[in-house]
């Protein structure tokens, strides 16, 4: 079904390198090609050090990256700059993990609701009260908090006022950064339910970044696990997870706790630690850490395949 | 082992938690399960006498085989600190001085609980350090706190706590900060705690998830006070409390169903 549609955003082969401090080539993304659609949800998941931060940075154009191209509207924008990229950035707005970090202290809720639109001039200062009660009733808050500072609100008011304001220049692309990791857990399926119902609204694509694979699972379309700068694996829905898996994603869900797993049963982890970017290894990734390493995976580096409709794995296991 | 006698701990003069009891054995865990500001952090930083400067016990006794820990004088509290009871915290990185290097400050810790000569206590360092499966112990020696990942740097923390193999730990949110195969790492090494040491844990955790599978007991709290206590599988099975439901309900499931 999402085959025959264009997608908004689209990555192809997009690499960001950085140069560490001696000099050596730090390889943050590799070979990214991802689509985004009009009213999908894509997850993305992987720990630490996977560059699901690097690549937010370079889709929301934050960042340039070191080669390949980046879609919007069919357009690639990856090289745009000054003027041009700012009148571009309307289009992909974001929530960040810590919203207090995020809003000024000194600013009232309804200053910090129409901050985006002023910035591209779309609104009166008469407008303003009106738009910031407009806002904040499509995030279920109360009126009255347009007058408030972001103090006074708890950690989930917070978070709604975050995702308000990201949604005030209706953009087409929102970015959820670990939006949801700082919370409660009530109040993040609060916070979840709130986005799945403002994108059934407004068919926003949603960029939904996070490092917890079953909640990651339940709000997206389409997940794809990273690891190491790279995408391993590429799922549908609730297909992820269940019949074959790439090992790393393997890894990650047995290292899940839910309240429905077998409590008698020894957990399984991982017992290395991830290598440096700096030094990643040879061939496949995940290669020193899978325990199913074979010895080509050593000599090549596995590609993205299609191991059924709409699965993709990087893995010599499916090959 | 440890029984808690209806604490309340006042901040500011005001009561927060309210008439808090828990009696707890030997080689037992139990979590302390809530959302923030439920009190479950106070309760167990009040165990050590570990409360901010505002916040103070002002009625209950907490009895640790048997005696009473709030009438311990401070040095004595200091004794028992990090040798018969330890606590670890969500960065235990946090807590290591950054100008230092790790060695030096594990081995000042461990001369100031036994008399042992610097060799000794560096050797007996390192074999904590393996025992928590750290690789390269010596080179973690000689780091900084900065220089390691947070995992490492909280298996560091776990290392320093049990170095005197207490017989309670209090780890509060220990795997918080954690990436989840880190945190299963953690989880894994506490539980071997018990099984070769039978201590006795005290989890303070917002993960239903973990708690559920590390505890033979959970404690629901909110707002200061015990809302709902039993066996795991009582808890799990059959919450009494609208709110267990509510936590319990809230958890996403790997297999259960989405919202799209």
């Amino acid at each position: 079904m999402c085959k025959e549609k264009t997608p908004i955003l689209e990555s192809r082969h997009l690499n960001k390198v950085f140069t560490a401090p001696d000099g050596r080539p730090l390889y943050a993304n590799n070979d990214i090609s991802l689509k985004f659609y009009e009213g999908e949800t894509l997850g993305i998941a992987g720990e630490s050090g996977c560059g699901k931060s690097t690549l937010v940075r370079v889709l929301s154009l934050l960042e340039p990256p070191t080669d390949g191209e980046l879609l919007l509207f069919g357009e690639n924008v990856a090289g745009l700059k000054g003027e041009k990229k700012r009148k571009m950035r309307r289009h992909i707005q974001m929530v960040f993990q810590d919203p207090t970090d995020s809003f000024s202290p000194r600013m009232k809720v309804k200053d910090i609701l129409c901050e985006p639109l002023e910035n591209y001039g779309l609104i009166k200062p008469s407008e303003k009260a009106a738009k910031a009660r407009e806002l904040l009733k499509m995030v279920e808050l109360p009126e009255e908090f347009a007058e408030r500072y972001p103090r006074s609100m708890s950690g989930g008011q917070k978070q709604r006022v975050a995702i308000a304001r990201a949604l005030a220049l209706e953009p087409e692309i929102l970015i959820c950064d670990e939006a949801t990791s700082a919370l409660d857990v009530s109040v993040q399926k609060s916070i979840v339910e709130l986005l799945v119902k403002l994108q059934r609204e407004k068919h926003t694509s949603i960029i939904f970044i996070c490092h917890d694979v079953a909640l990651i699972r339940s709000v997206s379309h389409r997940t794809a696990i990273m690891y190491l700068g790279f995408v391993v694996e590429l799922a549908e829905g609730k297909k992820l997870g269940r019949g074959v898996c790439h090992p790393y994603t393997e890894a990650l869900k047995s290292a899940v706790f839910s309240l429905d797993m077998d409590f008698e049963k020894e957990i399984e982890s991982l017992d290395s630690e991830i290598p440096s970017p700096l030094e990643r290894p040879t061939g496949c990734p995940f290669r020193n850490r899978c325990e199913k390493c074979m010895e080509i995976c050593a000599a090549e580096r596995p590609q993205l395949r299609e191991v059924e409709k709409g699965h993709w794995i990087a893995c010599h296991l499916y090959a | 082992m440890l029984d808690i006698q209806n604490i309340t701990v006042a901040y500011h003069g005001q009561p927060f938690l309210q008439d808090f009891s828990l009696h707890m054995k030997r080689g037992e865990i139990i979590s302390l399960v809530g959302e923030s500001g439920s009190g479950k952090t106070t309760a167990i930083r009040s165990i050590l006498g570990l409360l901010p400067q505002e916040g103070e016990l002002v009625s209950g006794d907490i009895l640790f085989e048997g005696k009473s820990l709030p009438e311990y004088s401070e040095k004595e509290m200091q004794k028992l600190r990090g040798s018969r009871i330890s606590m670890i915290f969500q960065d235990s990185g946090a807590m290591l001085n950054p100008i230092r290097k790790i060695g030096s400050q594990y081995i000042e810790y461990i001369q100031k609980h036994e008399k042992l000569s610097h060799k000794a206590a560096e050797e007996k360092a390192v074999a904590m350090l393996e025992a928590m499966r750290l690789s390269e112990p010596e080179r973690i020696m000689k780091s900084y706190g900065f220089q390691l990942s947070g995992g490492m740097r909280q298996r560091v923390g776990i290392a320093m706590a049990m170095t005197f193999e207490p017989e309670l730990l209090l780890a509060d949110e220990p795997t918080a900060a954690l990436d989840v195969t880190t945190q299963a790492q953690i989880v894994r090494q506490m539980m071997e705690l018990r099984k070769n040491h039978g201590t006795s844990i005290i989890l303070v955790t917002h993960n239903l998830g973990v708690a559920a599978y590390m505890s033979d007991r959970i404690v629901v709290m909110q707002n200061g006070s015990i809302v709902e206590e039993g066996d795991r599988k009582t808890i799990l099975e059959q919450p009494g409390c609208a709110y267990t439901r509510k936590l319990l309900a809230a958890v996403p499931n790997m297999y259960g169903e989405g919202y799209v």
